[in-house]
């Protein structure tokens, strides 16, 4: 739990549109990332007093951004998470928010 | 040899390993503490144990959630999920850890409504999909995580999400530490400080142990280099007889941490009064639960809580081996009834538990010199 996965933003937003059909709901800070490929929802709202904008690099952790970092300490990031045999795990945790794959 | 090529800049990482043997290189024996559960996974992950020289070693410290999480708060969430309105969501990581009625994973088998979720809001998410059940969030993590369920908390409450409760176990890293550098075996010199919660509190909250404890402590990454670099750093400060707080994730960490991560946690979070954790007892102001203005979605105020208190097997030594008085291995039960498949006691139970990764690793050391040493 103490690994956080690296994502690059793609879009930034104060929608979170609720695919299910049961309307809106509104979130101050929301925000589309890619990681390895994948993109997600993740939620931008610990990263209030330095927001991040689409090009930038974050550290995520349980689906909410923690920290920028660069392009080179993501890439590092990734390589470690491959390292410590938690990139399948990685992955699966970034697919599975917004419930995309389970339940 | 295969990881060689894949770790940033080898040559760095043997010049590294040079220096601590350099600065190691008398009589003197160094214990120093990885405080981190992701620290304490990587070490034996790239075995920098066998690069370090005899007198450097590492005890592995609590900094593993689902580790210190003691049994009864399982099978007090567990208990509540047998409602048939109730959904009971959680992190995958929680899902195999036992209760005296068996793992979430194992009432999920039997019928009960167990989800996991690997972001808080999912749990909250699940409460707007399901308006006519009730979800709870079975909360754990220290200050990595405790923003991300505050922040969800607010929002719950800004929406005026009802059916939705958190069943607050978030503990907090400094009372541990506090608890470690008490206990009257203590003989631990250093740290080398988390990684990730330091990116929420920052670097400031470690100072007491520079200036009452007089012990050096660097915050530290999680690459072999990072892991390395902090051992320097440490065997500098402790050879010249300082005592002060360093960074060496500044890329990541921030010295005054993420204010509004902080925010988030203030706004929604008291310190309880004590704690149970697991193989250390109770410890004061160790853990938060949901202030007054958040009683609608604390699950310990919106159901009756049996509060179940079970006593951890007295052949398991989780305590000591938490203090580093003991290593793993020399636990009575570790490897026989203990096992990551099987686990008895609580460091058993998560790949970041030293137990866990002792267990996974350390047999590599008799098969196989690491790719680090190789470098090294």
């Amino acid at each position: 739990m103490c690994l956080a996965i690296p994502g690059k933003i793609i879009e930034v937003s104060s929608l979170i549109s609720d695919p299910s059909g049961h309307g809106s709901s509104w979130s101050p800070s929301s925000g589309l990332v890619e990681v390895a490929g994948v993109r997600r929802r993740i939620d931008l709202g610990l990263l209030e007093d330095d927001k991040p904008v689409p090009g930038d690099w974050v550290l995520i952790h349980v689906g909410f951004a923690m920290s920028k970092i660069s392009e080179q300490d993501a890439a590092d990031q990734m390589n470690t998470l491959r390292m410590l045999g938690e990139i399948d795990g990685a992955m699966q945790e970034v697919e599975g928010y917004g419930l995309e794959d389970v339940n | 040899m295969r990881f060689v090529d894949e770790f940033r800049s080898p040559e760095l990482i043997s010049k590294t390993a040079e220096e601590i043997r350099r600065l190691a290189g008398s009589e003197r024996h160094y214990r120093m503490m990885e405080v981190c559960g992701g620290h304490t996974h990587a070490i034996y992950r790239f075995g920098l144990k066998d690069i370090l020289p005899e007198n450097i070693e590492l005890i592995h410290g609590p900094g593993c959630p689902v580790c210190v999480l003691p049994m009864g708060r399982i099978d007090d969430g567990l208990a509540l999920a047998q409602d048939p309105n109730v959904i009971f969501a959680a992190f995958g990581d929680m899902m195999r850890v036992p209760g005296t009625q068996g793992s979430p994973l194992e009432h999920k088998a039997r019928g009960m409504d167990v989800r996991i979720v690997y972001s808080p809001s999912d749990a909250l998410k699940l409460a707007r999909l399901n308006p006519e059940r009730h979800v709870i969030f079975f909360a754990i993590g220290f200050e990595t995580t405790a923003p991300s369920t505050a922040l969800t908390l607010m929002r719950a409450k800004a929406e005026g999400i009802r059916n939705f409760s958190v069943f607050c176990n978030h503990v907090t890293i400094i009372p541990a530490m506090r608890a470690i550098l008490a206990a009257p075996d203590m003989r631990l010199e250093a740290f080398i400080g988390p990684g990730h919660v330091s990116t929420v509190i920052g670097c400031r909250p470690y100072e007491w142990i520079a200036k009452a404890e007089h012990k050096p402590i660097v915050v530290s990454g999680f690459e072999p280099l990072d892991i390395l670099q902090s051992v320097v750093m440490l065997l500098r400060q402790l050879n010249a007889g300082e005592a002060k707080v360093e960074n060496q994730y500044k890329r990541v960490v921030p010295w005054e941490g993420n204010a509004s991560a902080l925010k988030a946690m203030a706004e929604v979070f008291a310190l309880r009064p004590h704690f149970e954790w697991r193989g250390m007892g109770f410890i004061p102001e160790s853990a938060l639960s949901l202030r007054e203005e958040y009683a609608e979605w604390d699950t310990e105020r919106r159901f009756t809580v049996p509060g179940i208190r079970v006593t951890d097997p007295k052949a398991a030594q989780c305590g000591e081996v938490l203090r580093g008085v003991l290593k793993p291995h020399q636990c009575k039960l570790f490897g026989r009834e203990c096992t990551p498949e099987r686990p008895v006691g609580a460091l058993m139970v998560s790949s970041e538990g030293s137990c866990a990764a002792y267990y996974n690793y350390e047999h590599r050391k008799a098969t196989a010199p690491s790719a680090l040493t190789m470098i090294a």
